[in-house]
């Protein structure tokens, strides 16, 4: 295979299942992601998801299994991997710039206070904070403004990978689309990596330039990888435009409601999964020679 | 009445309690006849002497203003100003609990931090803690064999056991969250801290500090009856020795005051470092 810019490499996990035997959540998950690639994966609770994160986040360790960034294997948590959480972790004693600064004080030691503080500010104001706002503590902001302040933390720190767990899990339905926007106003014109955990299909898409599908657990895996032919820069009202649009989302649809639940393993035993690679495209006319599968490069 | 705010109505309320109850005492307190006015068989046989008794609150005020307009004299052992009592008084509690606080604060720290720690000092500290810190006068006293820093060692003592169990407490129940932040953000342990930790555990810190202060201010009243030579403990005790009671109540009412502005003292300190999550 290819080396990745971030290579998950036969991750398993397992916990003692309280009777004396053990419990496998993912059993040899690989999967890739590239460099600048914004990727979401979905998945029914209880799958891993998160487990996932918190080991790419370098919070936990799994029972066995590498990954690599940029050829590293990874131990730990490092700055180069930044987070956010879905309960926003900030510093409730702290204001809102004090929030971000702190991050960007850790991350670049060498800086200057007011170079922190003009990088921080900068990164607040993309994510719309302003003005006297960023001088409140976190309890006087919004679900929403805490999930901008954030977002901005993570933004400012300049990550390899920026982890994205369940972002807009705790916030309404229109403060979602409006931090949603304001998170690919963030990350477009960067190459920041992304990786995502979500349940809403609709996020995905919009976000995503791919998506992993996990199936069920226990012994989930990852099945799928899904490609978002949708052209960017997208937004709400003009991707459902697209004719891929439907078609992607029946196929995730498809996929959480039924085929989750069939392909949910049994344990495979030494077998490496590889997600298989789907690209949905409308667009591509008869002449187009491209399959709908394509082979997984190994 | 009802454009009063509720402050001001309280504050009028208190003033009216404090009055009824300064009337009723002053009432309650049976009149002494003056010597002048007492029979000549009285004065021969004595049965007319003032019997000491309560005495009413316009002595106590005027005492107290007595006392408090010229609180530092000192005329000899037994005979100095309030304000030294008070003082020697106050020394003795900061001296104690600031020991304390520099020894139960980290400890609580390393028991919040480290289960094992907490499982290995938790039995100790369970049978310690109970323990009236009057009780290790004696031995304080046979080991120390200076009365001064026995009365120190007691406020030690008392004041640990609050500073050091909500210390470790405040520290154990932080969030994992936060401590994931610290994680993340590749903080060191002692950046971890005193940036998260201490910030996060601060109020329950803080709060364990002002109990301490309290029950200091509470012993060091015993402490110092039973050690006597200075401070307001002793002062007491030496005014009912003298059967001066007006004394006894002035000083029993500026315990109270002392005792509440320690209090708001931390109370100040807790508002600073209180967090809305």
């Amino acid at each position: 295979m290819a080396s990745s810019f971030l290579s998950i490499e036969r991750l398993t996990q397992r916990y003692p299942d309280g009777k004396g035997g053990e419990f496998t959540v993912f059993e040899n998950a690989s999967f890739g992601i590239e460099k600048g690639e914004f990727v979401c994966i979905l998945g029914h609770s209880g799958c891993g998801k998160s487990t996932i994160m918190n080991i790419l986040a370098g919070l936990s360790d799994p029972t066995s299994g590498v990954i690599k960034m940029d050829g590293q294997a990874i131990s730990g948590p490092s700055l180069d991997r930044g987070v956010v959480f879905q309960n926003y972790s900030l510093l409730p004693w702290l204001t809102t710039l004090k929030n971000v600064t702190f991050g960007v004080a850790a991350r670049f030691p060498q800086w200057t206070k007011q170079q922190v503080t003009d990088h921080s500010i900068a990164f607040l104001e993309k994510v719309g904070l302003t003005g006297d706002a960023i001088y409140r503590k976190p309890s006087q902001l919004s679900g929403g403004m805490r999930q901008r302040v954030s977002i901005a933390r993570a933004f400012a720190n300049e990550p390899k990978l920026l982890l994205l767990d369940e972002p807009f899990g705790a916030l309404d339905a229109l403060t979602r689309g409006t931090i949603q926007d304001e998170l690919i106003k963030v990350w477009s014109g960067t190459d920041q990596t992304v990786f995502m955990i979500t349940h809403d299909i609709d996020e995905a898409i919009l976000l995503a330039d791919r998506i992993l599908l996990m199936t069920n657990g226990p012994n989930a895996r990852v099945a799928e990888s899904v490609e978002i032919t949708l052209p960017r820069p997208r937004t709400r009202t003009t991707i459902v435009e697209h004719p891929n649009y439907y078609a992607i989302r029946n196929h995730l649809v498809q996929f959480l409601g039924e085929r989750s639940v069939l392909l949910a393993g049994e344990s495979v035993g030494d077998e490496t999964h590889r997600p298989e690679t789907v690209r949905i495209d409308k667009t591509e006319g008869a002449a187009d020679a491209e399959p709908l599968l394509r082979a997984v490069p190994k | 009445m009802e454009t009063l705010s509720e402050n001001k109505k309280a504050a009028l309320l208190s003033v009216l309690l404090l009055l009824v109850g300064l009337f009723v005492w002053e009432m309650s307190i049976p009149a002494q006849k003056t010597v002048e006015a007492l029979t000549e068989y009285e004065r021969l046989t004595g049965t007319g002497q003032p019997k000491a008794g309560v005495p009413p609150p316009s002595q106590v005020i005027a005492k107290a203003w007595e006392q408090l307009s010229n609180p530092f004299y000192d005329a000899g052992p037994n005979d100095k100003g309030i304000g030294i009592q008070i003082g020697y008084s106050i020394y003795r509690v900061l001296v104690g609990y600031l020991l304390a606080a520099l020894i139960a604060i980290p400890l609580g720290f390393l028991i919040g931090m480290s289960r094992v720690a907490h499982k290995a000092l938790n039995p100790f500290i369970q049978v310690l803690r109970p323990i009236s810190p009057l009780a290790w006068m004696p031995l304080a006293l046979f080991v120390i064999q200076d009365s001064e820093a026995s009365a120190i060692f007691v406020i030690f003592i008392c004041s640990i056991w609050p500073m050091l169990i909500n210390t470790a407490f405040g520290v154990a129940g932080v969030r994992e969250d936060w401590v994931n932040v610290a994680r993340t953000h590749e903080l060191g342990p002692l950046k971890t801290a005193f940036t998260v930790i201490l910030p996060a555990a601060a109020p329950t810190i803080v709060t364990g500090m002002r109990i301490s202060i309290g029950i200091a201010w509470l012993v060091i009243v015993a402490a110092e009856m039973l050690v006597g030579g200075t401070g307001i403990g002793y002062y007491v005790w030496n005014e009912w020795n003298n059967l001066d009671l007006t004394s006894v109540i002035f000083s029993i009412l500026m315990i109270g005051v002392v005792g509440m502005l320690l209090d708001a003292a931390l109370g100040l300190l807790q508002r600073r470092v209180a967090y809305v999550e």
